[in-house]
């Protein structure tokens, strides 16, 4: 019988093959030969048999007929053999397999072999891939291997030992007596392992102690210190004598310093070493090495809540991030970029962030609207910046915006009433060369519906006013109706919009009843629907026509939260009156109104508007309350009765935890630290704070919501209740899921209003569905922070 | 504080996958138990993504829940899956520790050296990393190591027969 081909040999040959078939037909008979070989017991061949298997594994074919052959190969005395078995026990045998098992007993005499290269193959494999039952068999015999005289056994014992614990948590106790010793040790290799060791053992247990070295050292430091302030203070010394002390040169030094900022991060540090940490994160960002930038950001970005004041030093750096070419950086520099807008350096940011979302990656863009939407609404300095900002919006980015921030934007343009003409212009220039962008021709055709005349008569003050006619305002329209870029929905609004102009235009009257007639056989059914009804309106309703397609009034700010209008407030500009603005223009009976409402309903882009037009604050935290359960308010206005007597030095017990976070430098009035509002089932809440500049009676709370679980959480509503003396708003949030792995969130900013600086607390209902149930739950927040409504 | 994810049994490296410009596996290193199965898949999906990235990205990604590590040597990526909590700075100093070990031990290495004698890249791996963590710091002491073992490997041959060449 010819000697089985050799490894090399094959490997050769293989490569030759030109095509997949050919390759499979040399595999196939090359397999062929082995298996015959095997049935023959060849125990001269049998490494060399199955090192060619493994050749073939890797090459995608199945090669469990080795199986067996590889305990053999293992079970044999002969060193190539047992190193061929082993490595193939490690490929072929993982736990999931029933003939692993069967590897126990060989692996328990290799570690007791005579050759310390033997003893290690075992330690290895065992370490490697050794199933919860092999470890419980094997563990004494590698305790033993951990008190051996032999360093190179010791080293590999130790690290063996991490996998036994890891595999069955119990056997650690086993191990407590050996590691004494390890503390002590001079060989590097062994000291190095053992440090491993020590720190799994830590991490399940807490009363151990170790000595250490560099990044290991560094990792047991964050574990040690956690939870514990006396060994955290111990601590600090070091890590800023680490921290100040490596050499960045190479990579190494920069690895250490990460490890470093980690650490500080990790364990209870004060302040300035914290400070210390983020700006070793801040100087990586300047670093040439892409990878020490990113890493720097995604850092920064786990801490910019907690230490606000000290990464918005690094705000500029950050935002030239923005302009990396790698894709991982900008997402990490625009996500810190959003979290570091305030209303000091609003302007700035958003010059930076417009341009950002002009350049940008068509994947970013829908986030990064979405973002500047939400800052612009919390930090505006003012209503035609905030226009302005929208408009730059829509128009570079216009179709990536999400579908709810038509309505919102609409609204937000109703309630700005001094800038309807300067508003209705822009928007008129923008989609006369353009109307292919969605969203952008949605707001711009409900805008000139509503605003035309002020269009036609050229009475904008912002800018110059241009001249247009009615029929040139019509044109536009029709163009928008006409074409087949425009989605259904746009079709929608250009009708009404040219319908809602027949009140407002004087000589074109009979051109729009024409258009609206001829759509009234549209194939589309809810244009047909529309035009049919318009038609109605202009035959046998025409005394209605006129009131039914008044200006809009100025619209309460509803949430777009959940199926109910959850919290009614005051419109959002005036931060004083408690009541409801009256609707601006002309008698408003309510039947008509109801009418209003159904003749145009249906309509998804008109905002919830409320059948009672005032809102009472009180009877609507009733229906809140309703919704929520019942919460016992009867002794919130007053608190807790200490406060009430000694109203400014209240010490709730939280203050000093306040304390211990308050940033050394206080350049912005802001500082507040945050809280986790809810955390349970994976499903995390964070609260940030902010007092309004213009209104001390404010705050502004933005939450977070993570999840940690596997699978995403959808269809997320998140719904709040304050006691009565408080007033609460909820704007829109970023989105309805909250995807797994914490690879994103959900944000929602909250107003809340507080005049009589009233203790904080809050009932908040979570509904969202997880794993293919419906989930729900409530829960009430109690730890707001005294800065936030002191 | 961090946000951190609660793992309370975490390995330090989940796999080390080696593999050609062409996708075509070179090593595979695996410390978590998985079925041949999902490791095709895995190991499928994660080529892809990393064949896909551009030269200018950074040698860090995310993918699933893990982060992965990766980087180019000439036509061979190597390529660690690491915890969230782990340093990426550190894998990359791993992975270059390895390449180096893999260059001393061949002498100036290239791909098809890892191809011709992949059994022994797992064996000089299994020297340097141990269960996912790294069992030896020197350089010097992983190649003195695998000597040794290269040595009575040899001198059992000659005992049982024939020259020292090669058994495989």
């Amino acid at each position: 019988m010819p000697a089985p081909i050799r490894l090399r040999e094959l490997i050769r040959t293989i490569r030759t093959a030109r095509t997949q078939a050919e390759e499979r037909e040399m595999i196939q008979k090359e397999c062929a030969a082995i298996r015959s070989s095997f049935r023959e017991e060849d125990n001269t061949y049998r490494c060399r048999n199955v090192a060619k298997l493994l050749y073939m594994h890797m090459l995608g074919y199945p090669a469990h007929f080795g199986q067996l052959e590889c305990l053999k190969l293992i079970a044999s005395q002969k060193f190539t053999d047992k190193r061929i078995g082993y490595l193939g026990a490690m490929l072929l045998l993982d736990e999931r397999q029933d003939v692993h098992l069967l590897m126990t007993n060989c692996i328990k005499n290799d570690l007791n072999h005579s050759t310390q290269y033997v003893q290690g193959l075992a330690l290895c494999t065992l370490g490697c891939m050794g199933s919860s039952e092999m470890c419980r068999d094997l563990a004494g015999e590698v305790e033993k291997l951990l008190k051996t005289s032999n360093s190179y056994l010791r080293k590999k014992a130790a690290l063996c030992a991490v996998h036994v614990i890891r595999k069955v948590p119990e056997l650690m106790e086993m191990f407590l007596p050996a590691t004494k010793n390890l503390l002590n040790e001079k060989n590097h290799g062994v000291l190095h392992t053992s440090v491993v060791l020590l720190t799994e053992m830590c991490e399940r247990s807490p009363d151990m102690l170790a000595h250490f070295r560099k990044v290991r050292i560094l990792r047991l430091l964050r574990i040690l210190g956690r939870n514990d302030d006396d060994s955290s203070e111990a601590m600090n010394d070091i890590l800023a004598q680490v921290a100040t002390n490596t050499e960045t040169s190479k990579n190494v030094g920069n690895a250490i310093l990460y490890e470093t900022v980690l650490t500080i991060m990790d364990i209870k540090s004060e302040s300035g070493l914290r400070v210390l940490a983020i700006n070793i994160l801040g100087r990586f960002l300047l670093n040439n090495d892409k990878n020490i930038r990113y890493v720097a950001l995604t850092s920064l970005l786990k801490t910019v809540q907690t230490d606000h004041n000290a990464v918005q030093r690094h705000r500029s750096t950050i935002v030239d991030c923005l302009k990396d070419l790698d894709v991982s950086i900008k997402r990490r520099a625009m996500e810190l970029s959003f979290a570091l807008v305030n209303g000091n350096n609003i302007r700035g940011m958003m010059k930076e962030l417009l341009y950002f979302l002009d350049s940008c990656e068509p994947e970013f863009k829908a986030d990064c609207a979405s973002g500047i939407f939400l800052a612009a609404e919390k930090y505006a300095p003012s209503k035609r910046w905030h226009i302005d900002t929208i408009m730059r919006v829509l128009t570079t980015a216009g179709s990536y915006v999400r579908d709810d921030a038509v309505p919102n934007l609409i609204q937000l343009i109703t309630n700005s009433v001094e800038m309807h003409a300067y508003t209705v212009q822009r928007l008129y220039k923008a989609i006369l060369g353009d109307y292919s962008q969605q969203p952008l021709v949605q707001v711009a055709a409900w805008c000139i519906g509503e605003y035309g005349d002020l269009l036609v008569s050229g009475q904008c003050e912002e800018e110059e006013p241009i001249q247009v006619t009615e029929d040139e305002v019509l044109d536009i329209l029709e163009s928008v109706l006409i074409s087949n870029m425009s989605t259904s929905v746009t079709r929608g609004y250009a009708l009404t919009a040219i319908m809602k102009l027949s009140t407002r235009f004087t000589c074109t009257v009979n051109r729009i009843k024409k258009v609206v007639s001829i759509y009234g056989s549209s194939i589309d059914v809810e244009l047909q629907q529309r035009a049919v009804e318009y038609n109605a309106l202009f035959k046998k309703y025409d005394h209605m026509r006129s009131a039914l397609l008044e200006r809009m009034p100025v619209m309460e700010k509803v949430t777009t939260n959940g199926p109910t209008e959850i919290v009614q407030t005051n419109g959002e500009t005036e931060p004083a009156p408690l009541e409801t603005k009256p609707p601006p223009s002309g008698p408003q009976p309510t039947s008509q109104a109801n009418d209003l409402l159904d003749l145009l309903g249906g309509n998804d882009i008109t905002p919830v508007i409320p059948t009672a037009p005032t809102s009472k604050p009180a009877s609507a935290g009733g229906e809140l309350l309703d919704l929520l359960g019942d919460i016992n308010l009867t002794g919130a206005p007053a608190a807790a009765p200490a406060p009430a007597s000694v109203p400014q030095i209240s010490q709730p017990p939280f203050l000093l935890d306040g304390l211990s976070s308050q940033p050394l430098f206080n350049d912005i009035a802001t500082g507040i630290p945050s809280i986790t509002a809810y955390s349970k089932n994976g499903l995390k809440i964070e609260f940030t704070f902010e007092r309004s500049n213009t209104n001390p009676s404010v705050t502004v709370i933005t939450i977070q919501a993570s999840n940690s679980t596997e699978l995403d959480m959808t269809d997320f509503v998140f719904q709040a209740a304050v006691p009565k003396t408080f007033q609460l708003q909820l704007l829109s949030p970023s989105s309805s899921i909250v995807p797994a792995f914490n690879t994103g969130t959900i944000t929602q900013v909250i107003k809340v209003l507080n005049p009589q600086k009233q203790q904080l607390r809050m009932r908040i209902k979570l509904t969202y569905n997880h794993k293919g149930s419906a989930m729900q739950d409530l829960a009430e927040v109690n730890n707001f922070p005294p800065q936030s409504w002191q | 504080m961090y946000t951190r994810i609660q793992h309370p049994l975490h390995l330090s490296m989940q796999f080390m996958l080696l593999f050609s410009r062409q996708g075509k596996l070179r090593l595979q290193k695996w410390y978590v138990p998985l079925s041949d199965k999902e490791k095709k898949k895995i190991t499928r999906e994660l080529v892809q993504t990393v064949l896909a990235r551009k030269p200018k990205m950074c040698s860090f990604l995310e993918w699933r829940d893990l982060k992965i590590v990766y980087k180019r040597y000439a036509s061979l990526y190597f390529c660690c899956a690491i915890e969230d909590q782990d340093n990426e700075l550190i894998t990359l100093e791993i992975i270059h520790r390895y390449v180096e070990l893999l260059d001393k031990y061949f002498g100036s290495v290239c791909e098809l050296d890892i191809i011709f004698n992949f059994e022994k890249a797992y064996f000089i791996l299994d020297e340097f990393l141990l269960g996912g963590e790294v069992q030896e710091t020197s350089k010097k002491n992983v190649l003195k190591a695998i000597e040794q073992a290269d040595l009575l490997q040899e001198s059992q041959n000659e005992e049982w027969g024939g020259l020292s060449e090669d058994i495989l």
